[in-house]
């Protein structure tokens, strides 16, 4: 079969491909703010020394991540509705799905850096006379920080990429963008070619960018 | 409660001349079966690429790379759309090739992709010393491989090897986007119909938590099973 490509035109990106572009956009940015402030705030209630705070963090953490990602996506799809009774659309329940089950992720990515900090630098800190948020914010969470960074930014590049399963609500994302210019046109193949390509320079853009950052801000041991 | 949850929907029958149990835990079949055999060509592929990546030779090394940044940095559903829709409309000649099959090759290179990077990984985190003395001791290359840098590598690489395993459960329901009749397929058909959703999305969910936790468990077993003494983890 002949590929011809010849009807990807600006027009095409313009009417279809942008606005999935920044709907993908928007969901993985939202998500990975969200999620991370969520995130942040479930790692330190597992972290707590108090059970009922450390075992719903627990449990909400573990639930979300033993259950594929195409399974909570049609679940609070399903459930919202139920809950606020009255529909609404799949592209807000895409947002309210994607920053509850990353929050999960984030958690225990959190929770793997505030850890990686050894104790003895807590104690170092307050034996030089530092107070508690003096000692989190020049000792502990720079250290934190820098170690988990990599995790994050992998974590993010791999949300960014399930941002497209809301192909199962049928939001308008970037693959949809593309799945609906290939039936215009009648030129499915080439556009699942595009599309694959698109998603593929972006994360491997990213991934790279997140590869550099790290060796420059790397502790250096 | 009783109101609420009508689990009964499962004795009814599809009109195809089953229950919707039947179904159900043929769906789950199917969801085990993509899983399995993604899983095999994964492990086959991704330890061969990720050995490749660790050899002193350019050119392996270049096809190595490319290999898992390419299925690495592309969605798996996207992944999945390219080997049922793109695919078969190039290569005229596998047409016949049945879903199931395309499914199972796009499932497993995804997932090789990241077992290479565990398996480079875990030979870095070997200490040059075991291939030096290895090379010293007169083996060759891939005797070394085989019987010394292999089976340490192999074990600490166990866990996160585990999670990967539970990953392909859970992304094999992205095969329902080409309507593979697994457990998502099921959920979202069988939801349609009976229009009890709850309680189909309950079942769903469940047999995926089950067949994650069961593979977690027995890799727990292989992981005690394969210790070394005196070796924690690292093995050095």
């Amino acid at each position: 079969m002949n590929l011809n490509f010849s009807f990807f035109t600006h027009d095409v990106i313009a009417n279809f491909i942008f606005k999935g572009l920044l709907f993908s956009i928007q969901l993985s940015l939202v998500a990975m703010t969200g999620g991370a402030l969520l995130g942040t705030l479930l790692a330190l209630l597992r972290l707590s020394s108090k059970r009922w705070l450390s075992i719903p963090a627990k449990l909400y953490v573990n639930t979300l991540r033993s259950i594929p990602l195409v399974m909570v996506i049609l679940w609070f799809y399903l459930l919202i509705p139920m809950l606020i009774k009255r529909s609404i659309g799949a592209e807000l329940s895409a947002f309210i799905t994607f920053t509850i089950f990353e929050a999960a992720y984030y958690s225990e990515i959190m929770r793997a850096g505030i850890l990686s900090v050894a104790p003895g630098q807590v104690n170092a800190g307050y034996a030089l006379g530092l107070t508690y948020w003096q000692c989190m914010k020049y000792v502990v969470l720079p250290q934190a920080i820098r170690n988990m960074l990599p995790v994050f930014a992998t974590q993010t590049i791999i949300l960014f990429q399930d941002t497209s399963l809301v192909y199962a609500i049928g939001a308008y994302d970037l693959l949809k963008g593309f799945e609906i210019a290939g039936k215009n046109y009648n030129r499915p193949v080439e556009t699942y070619l595009i599309a694959a390509l698109v998603y593929f320079i972006i994360c491997f853009f990213f991934s790279s960018l997140a590869k550099s950052l790290q060796k420059k801000i790397q502790i250096i041991r | 409660m009783s109101s609420f949850f009508q689990w009964k929907i499962f004795l009814q029958d599809t009109g195809g001349g089953q229950t919707y149990l039947q179904w159900l835990i043929s769906a789950w079949g199917w969801t085990l079966a993509v899983s399995f055999c993604s899983w095999a060509i994964a492990i086959i592929v991704g330890v061969f690429i990720g050995i490749i990546r660790t050899l002193p030779n350019k050119f392996l090394l270049f096809i190595g790379n490319t290999w898992t940044e390419v299925f690495r940095n592309i969605p798996l559903i996207i992944q999945i759309f390219i080997w049922y829709h793109v695919i078969p409309s190039i290569f005229l000649s596998l047409r016949q090739v049945p879903p199931f099959i395309l499914v199972v090759i796009a499932l497993g290179f995804f997932t090789s992709a990241r077992i290479s990077e565990l398996v480079k990984a875990g030979m870095e985190s070997l200490s040059k010393g075991q291939l030096q003395a290895g090379l010293a001791l007169g083996l060759t290359r891939s005797q070394t491989y085989r019987y010394i840098l292999l089976p340490l590598a192999f074990r600490i690489i166990i866990p996160p090897l585990t999670s990967e395993s539970m990953n392909i459960i859970k992304n094999s329901s992205v095969a329902f986007a080409v309507s593979i009749s697994e457990l998502t397929m099921f959920a979202l058909q069988a939801g349609e119909e009976t229009s009890r959703n709850i309680e189909i999305f309950f079942a769903t969910t469940f047999l995926y938590f089950v067949s994650a936790f069961a593979v977690n468990r027995l890799a727990l077993y292989i992981e005690n099973r394969l210790k070394l003494p005196g070796a924690i983890g690292g093995a050095r």
